[in-house]
């Protein structure tokens, strides 16, 4: 089933970039486990969590949030014209989280415990534990939802029908799932009130992930939806095609609405804890650029691509509202967090650091590649057609 | 009887509700501290900084030897912190012809940051007062050192396979065998006392009383987060000894535990909302569906009987064209024969 791939098209300047890159993670990744965490990053007993928690866990989860945003949208919300978006989104999602847990493995002191949460002694008083729960729940849900595309590879008829036939039960357990773990993303950080900057810390903090997830799962199927029919176009059928335009269309209109909803509820959140004075510091004019340059702006720019139906706007203004995602998670794990430390001790991400994150999402953009190149993702299998 | 019985019951699982559980960590009752629960009282008018508490601290923990020894007060001016290999620090502050000495240790919550926030309960308050750390379950996620107000545990970075949190113990060993901990019994200038929480309270305020003059009027630790039990007498504002001034009287589980709080409310509404939607939308498409076939039938029917009218007008039409060319060729014919007459009688 591999012999149909071109050499010549194997050696592409984007596939030599992946493949050094993962060369030098895996090189990373060993001197990891053997020198241990002081070895490739800058972590230190002020700031225990750096960039693999602050992008790959908080951007990696929000950013994966495509998956249950899109499956809901379809499957309960009854919005059965974005159909084909589901797979593609549920792929995302099952690759993200997955990549989530792998990159975990990297932070975490002794991996080999992870499950100790659940099977030695549970911790219940923390926001982490249910985290975790719903983490590896969710990726189960995940892995059902989508496995019908690899049963249907396969050729496996009856699993495939008995995957299938759970997808609404699998769907809303999804939404629950999601729910409380993306706002429990945010809720890690309830604890510490003396370490996080007023105007990022807020008793919504959860409220506030939660949300902007739902626009970063919108926006992360439009954006990887444009990127796919750039290079996957070859793979995608006419339903794929046609309903495509109707997917960004609609997910637009949605991510306008969520994000303005977004907008207002940080500016009650500042009003709530009268942090207003803070907005003439610097700290401020800081949080006045995530505010309005990247919550503001892309609500109004996803409201004007609908109106005028400016496909090409609302794409681009998906991305723009992805960058926002990852800019507000790593002001709240990273920028903001330890705000009061002098500068010496503030934490910036050792080259080893980016570059292990480099790898695990070249990692992940790889076997995403792989998948939708081999499986049914884009397109339907010609023998379950109408079975949906 | 029956009845007196069934209200028995009934009673006794009402108090059974009354009684109820006991307040968990993330509950929303003040924890006091045990009663018998031990601390530390730091007095930095007595701390002369010859970090001799610094180097019995090593000694009995069996810390590795730091580089320059413990008389070297030259590493005082420099601000140091706890380390791993490091439980407990003296740094010097104030102006440099009247310099401050302070203790940095951990702080021995009455409601633990670290104990909340760990996901496998590898903390805990113990009874002696001591916050104790399980390096058996520990799955090194750090998050205790992101929730510690005061900055306190460690962590050994550098140990690839079974690295730990570290973090002072109170001397927890020492304790349970009646002994003092370490730093407390060597310091020279009795600026360490040890004892029952409660009566170093007592004695914090007895001392702020008779020196008024040598002393601020504030026991930080008495309520900072609730409450430590490692507490701190001072001569000069504590911002100056380095200390957080704004952490409030909040425990630390207090927190958390509104938000989680909500965790039982999204899983008991959010699959019946959805649930919900979902059958409302199924039966949209269900009515839809319905009426669009009641429609086209109705529209064929129309359809059916539209012809069927045409089809009769038709045959009326084509029935009274009929008759009347039959009328007419009658009376053509009767016509003939009446001029056929006429032409004969003629």
């Amino acid at each position: 089933m591999f012999a149909g791939i071109d050499k010549r098209k194997l050696y592409t300047p984007f596939n030599i970039a992946s493949g050094i890159i993962l060369i030098i993670g895996a090189v990373l990744t060993v001197l990891r486990f053997t020198g241990g965490l002081s070895m490739v990053t800058n972590l230190d007993d002020n700031n225990p969590w750096g960039l693999w928690i602050g992008f790959d866990l908080l951007c990696g989860v929000a950013l994966a949030a495509g998956g249950y945003v899109t499956s809901s949208a379809v499957y309960i919300f009854g919005m059965k014209k974005y159909h084909s978006a589901v797979r593609p989104a549920i792929l995302t999602g099952f690759l993200g989280y997955s990549f989530v847990v792998f990159a975990l493995m990297y932070d975490l002191g002794r991996p080999y415990r992870l499950p100790y949460p659940f099977v030695v002694q549970a911790g219940p008083t923390s926001f982490l534990f249910e985290v975790g729960l719903c983490v590896a729940l969710y990726l189960t849900v995940l892995f059902i939802e989508f496995s019908p595309a690899a049963w249907e590879f396969m050729g496996w008829k009856k699993i495939r029908k008995i995957a299938h036939s759970l997808t609404i039960p699998l769907t809303i357990f999804g939404v629950v799932l999601s729910t409380l773990h993306q706002s429990s993303l945010g809720g890690l950080y309830l604890i510490a009130p003396s370490k996080l900057h007023p105007l990022w810390y807020s008793a919504y903090l959860p409220l506030f992930f939660f949300v902007s997830s739902i626009v970063a799962g919108l926006s992360m199927v439009m954006f990887e939806g444009s990127l796919a029919h750039k290079y996957y176009h070859d793979k995608m059928d006419r339903t794929h095609l046609n309903e495509a335009s109707e997917v960004v269309l609609g997910f637009g209109k949605a991510a306008a609405l969520v994000l303005s909803g977004y907008f207002v509820m940080k500016v009650i959140g500042i009003a709530v804890d009268n942090n207003w004075h803070y907005l003439a510091t610097g700290w401020g004019a800081w949080f006045l650029v995530e505010l309005i340059g990247f919550v503001a702006l892309p609500a109004l720019a996803f409201a004007i691509g609908v109106r005028e139906k400016n496909r090409k706007l609302i794409q681009r203004t998906a991305a723009w509202a992805v960058l926002g995602i990852v800019v507000n998670r790593l002001n709240v794990s990273l920028i903001a967090f330890n705000w009061q430390l002098p500068a010496a001790d503030r934490y910036f991400p050792s080259w080893m650091e980016i570059m292990t994150s480099l790898f695990i999402v070249t990692l992940g953009v790889t076997v995403y590649r792989l998948i939708v190149t081999f499986l049914p993702i884009l397109h339907e299998h010609p023998e379950y057609k109408d079975s949906h | 009887m029956l009845r007196r019985k069934f209200l028995g019951l009934l009673g006794t699982a009402g108090a059974g509700l009354a009684v109820g559980t006991p307040a968990h960590a993330a509950g929303n009752k003040h924890f006091e501290g045990y009663p018998e629960g031990n601390g530390v009282l730091f007095d930095a008018t007595r701390c002369i900084g010859c970090r001799k508490c610094e180097a019995a601290c090593q000694k009995v923990n069996e810390l590795p030897v730091p580089e320059k020894p413990f008389d070297d007060l030259t590493v005082l001016e420099t601000r140091r912190r706890t380390d791993d290999a490091t439980f407990t620090v003296v740094n010097k502050y104030g102006k440099p012809d009247h310099p401050v000495f302070r203790k940095a240790q951990c702080n021995h919550c009455l409601e633990p940051a670290c104990a909340s926030a760990c996901f496998v309960k590898a903390f805990e308050k113990s009874p002696t007062g001591a916050v104790v750390y399980d390096p058996t379950v520990c799955v090194g996620c750090r998050y205790c050192m992101i929730a510690c107000p005061f900055e306190v545990p460690t962590y050994e970075y550098d140990d690839p396979i079974t690295p730990r949190v570290r973090k002072c113990t109170m001397c927890q060993p020492r304790l349970l065998e009646g002994k003092l901990p370490g730093c407390v019994e060597s310091c020279p200038k009795e600026a360490l006392t040890f004892g029952r929480r409660a009566d170093l309270i007592k004695i914090a305020r007895k001392r702020i009383e008779s020196r008024p003059d040598r002393y601020l009027d504030h026991i930080y630790g008495e309520n900072e987060m609730g409450g430590t039990s490692w507490m701190y007498l001072s001569g000069v504002p504590f911002k100056t000894l380095g200390m957080k001034e704004h952490l409030g009287v909040t425990p630390a589980p207090q927190f958390t535990s509104g938000a989680l709080a909500a965790v039982p409310a999204v899983v008991g509404l959010w699959p019946v909302l959805l649930t919900g939607v979902y059958a409302m939308n199924k039966r949209k498409v269900k009515i839809a569906e319905q009426e669009k076939r009641e429609a086209v039938s109705a529209a064929v029917k129309k359809a059916e009987q539209e012809a069927a009218d045409k089809l009769a007008a038709a045959m009326d039409k084509a029935e009274k064209d009929k008759t009347s060319s039959i009328e007419r060729e009658v009376a053509k014919a009767l016509k003939e024969a009446a001029e056929a007459q006429d032409k004969e009688n003629s």
